[in-house]
């Protein structure tokens, strides 16, 4: 191969142009400005109370509270998840049956009723204890205690969003190719080791968006808890601060301005957690590689003029 | 001396459908044995049940002198379980036709995830190791690439290099070309070659006539479950004794 003076001269050409594309932004931004004109002007919309209640401590406490709800009934769903799509893929038919069991009960009935009904268990248990029976205890806890209800919330939202979890779980492990098991069986690695190593990696490509997108939901669904009872939260705050100054609007802006911001975080970190676990999955090469690549051929060249 | 692979009678059906009807045959330590055969014929399951990811369901197949997938008590047989059967899958390699590479790691990584996960060999032995197999097989400058920056020809070799990292006493070949550009076939085949000069005991699955010719020992042909014909490469490839080898070479070559 030569490279000569004859090589043609790379291409300029016009872009193609995209004029309706400069229309409808126009028209969307004059709609946007209207609308915010609207309500900037607004009275009812009480900007002084929200301005005032944005950065109000029992707001942000209440903040800290949903983010505190969100992660943990989230550690524990996804704990719980991958364990209910382990059981119901593996072939122990006991494992199967407790899998679909719990599924089908934390599926089909409400979130809401789930929530009142932990609400109630110290109604049915007075404590719970784990230990050897007529044994030494190792484990207990009071149900009476008053700030059960957080845990109460919590597990309540993590065991209904478990079932979720383990079927997006199940749906990226059977993304996975059979020959991936196969290979990994072949080299003399037991099940647990194949779906750990080489499973579950491949998997989580399929299961981060979704997962990113539960998460995101479940921040919302802290609002919920309010059924246990807990109203420590967000939502809770925001609303009885609203009931004490009968101004709601501005509360539940305060309220949706720090889901949104909670939210905006969440999904920088999703994007970087895709970014790590979509490696290998693209046959693009990194800046890295191709800078290689491209001193490389220019050895070459300069070696066959 | 014991032979690498000793088979009596073995059958594999799945379900109703009988695909392996008693295969009998004995491959010699450092020997290559080349199966050959139209599709369905049973080949690639006979190459699968060897290293028990079929499991086998009348007759015996040792290998190395162990039974594999079961364990023997007085005369009864006793299904295996899977902790053992992994561990006589270390001794025994194998190549896919589809390469199966772990996608989610590099060249050098899929090489030394095996040793060190199931062999406990430290890290720095098995990447020592794990270079040196990659420039075996020809891809030293590659040990950072995943598996999709690679050409099949690559993946077949590093797949190759992967198998090799476990030491093992023998090497299962299914159609490790079959999915292969025919410009990268050959790459493939001189490793291959390299590893049979080197004493490896191997089975390969194959359609490549030409590798049979030059480099097996003993060559099977299989058809409907069970072997036709069987002898060395010269004989059976430019002599054949049955109808149905003769039809099927004449197709082939």
């Amino acid at each position: 191969m030569t490279v000569d003076a004859s090589s043609p001269s790379a291409i300029d050409a016009v872009p193609l142009r995209h004029p309706w594309r400069w229309v409808a932004a126009i028209v969307i931004v004059v709609l946007v400005v209207l609308f915010l004109y609207g309500a900037a002007t607004n009275e009812a919309y009480g900007w002084a109370t929200y301005r005032k209640y944005l950065f109000d401590e029992r707001i942000s406490a209440g903040a800290w509270y949903t983010i505190q709800l969100t992660v943990l009934s989230m550690v524990l769903a996804v704990a719980l998840g991958v364990l209910l799509a382990v059981m119901r893929l593996s072939p122990n038919p006991v494992f199967k049956s407790v899998a679909w069991v719990y599924l089908w009960i934390f599926r089909g009935t409400p979130v809401y009723v789930q929530l009142v009904f932990w609400g109630l268990v110290p109604t049915l248990y007075k404590n719970i204890q784990l230990g050897v029976p007529f044994g030494p205890s190792l484990f207990h806890l009071n149900l009476q205690d008053l700030s059960i209800n957080f845990t109460l919330a919590f597990v309540g939202l993590g065991l209904n969003e478990a079932a979720y979890m383990a079927e997006i779980i199940r749906a990226g492990i059977s993304s996975v190719p059979e020959g991936q098991s196969e290979a990994s069986t072949a080299l003399g690695m037991s099940w647990s080791m194949t779906m750990r190593r080489t499973v579950l990696p491949q998997a989580m490509r399929v299961i981060i968006p979704p997962t990113g997108n539960e998460f995101i939901s479940m921040l919302k669904t802290t609002s919920l808890v309010t059924a246990v009872p807990f109203s420590l939260e967000l939502y809770g705050r925001a609303r009885d601060i609203s009931g004490v100054i009968f101004e709601p609007i501005p509360l539940l802006m305060v309220a949706a301005t720090w889901y949104l911001a909670i939210t905006s975080v969440l999904m920088v970190g999703q994007f970087y957690l895709e970014r790590y676990f979509s490696r290998g999955a693209s046959r693009k090469l990194t800046s890295k590689q191709l800078e290689a690549l491209a001193a490389a051929q220019t050895i070459g060249i300069g070696g066959h003029p | 001396m014991t032979p690498m692979v000793k088979a009596e009678s073995v059958c594999k059906s799945f379900g109703a459908l009988k695909v392996l009807k008693g295969v009998t045959l004995e491959i010699d330590k450092g020997q290559v044995l080349v199966l050959v055969g139209p599709s369905g014929s049973g080949k690639s399951t006979f190459l699968r049940c060897i290293n028990h990811l079929e499991q086998v369901n009348a007759g015996r197949l040792y290998v190395d002198g162990d039974l594999i997938g079961y364990r023997e008590r007085g005369d009864k047989l006793h299904e295996m379980p899977p902790r053992e059967a992994a561990k006589q899958r270390r001794n025994i390699g194998m190549v896919f036709q589809h390469f199966n590479l772990f996608p989610h790691r590099t060249a050098l990584d899929n090489i030394i995830e095996a040793p060190i996960q199931v062999k406990g060999v430290k890290k720095a032995a098995a990447i020592a190791r794990g270079k040196d197999l990659l420039e075996q097989v020809g891809l030293a400058e590659k040990a950072t690439a995943y598996p999709a920056q690679l050409s099949g020809g690559q993946q077949q070799r590093v797949a190759i290099a992967r198998a090799l990292a476990m030491d093992p006493k023998l090497m299962l070949f299914d159609e490790p070309t079959s999915a292969l550009d025919p410009e990268l076939v050959g790459e493939v085949l001189a490793v291959m070659k390299k590893l049979a000069s080197e004493g490896m005991t191997m089975v390969v699955v194959t359609h490549e006539m030409g590798f049979a010719r030059e480099v097996a020992d003993q060559i099977v042909f299989m058809d409907g479950g069970v072997i036709v014909e069987s002898g060395k490469p010269r004989e059976v490839l430019s002599n054949p004794q049955h109808e149905r080898t003769k039809a099927f070479l004449s197709k082939v070559m």
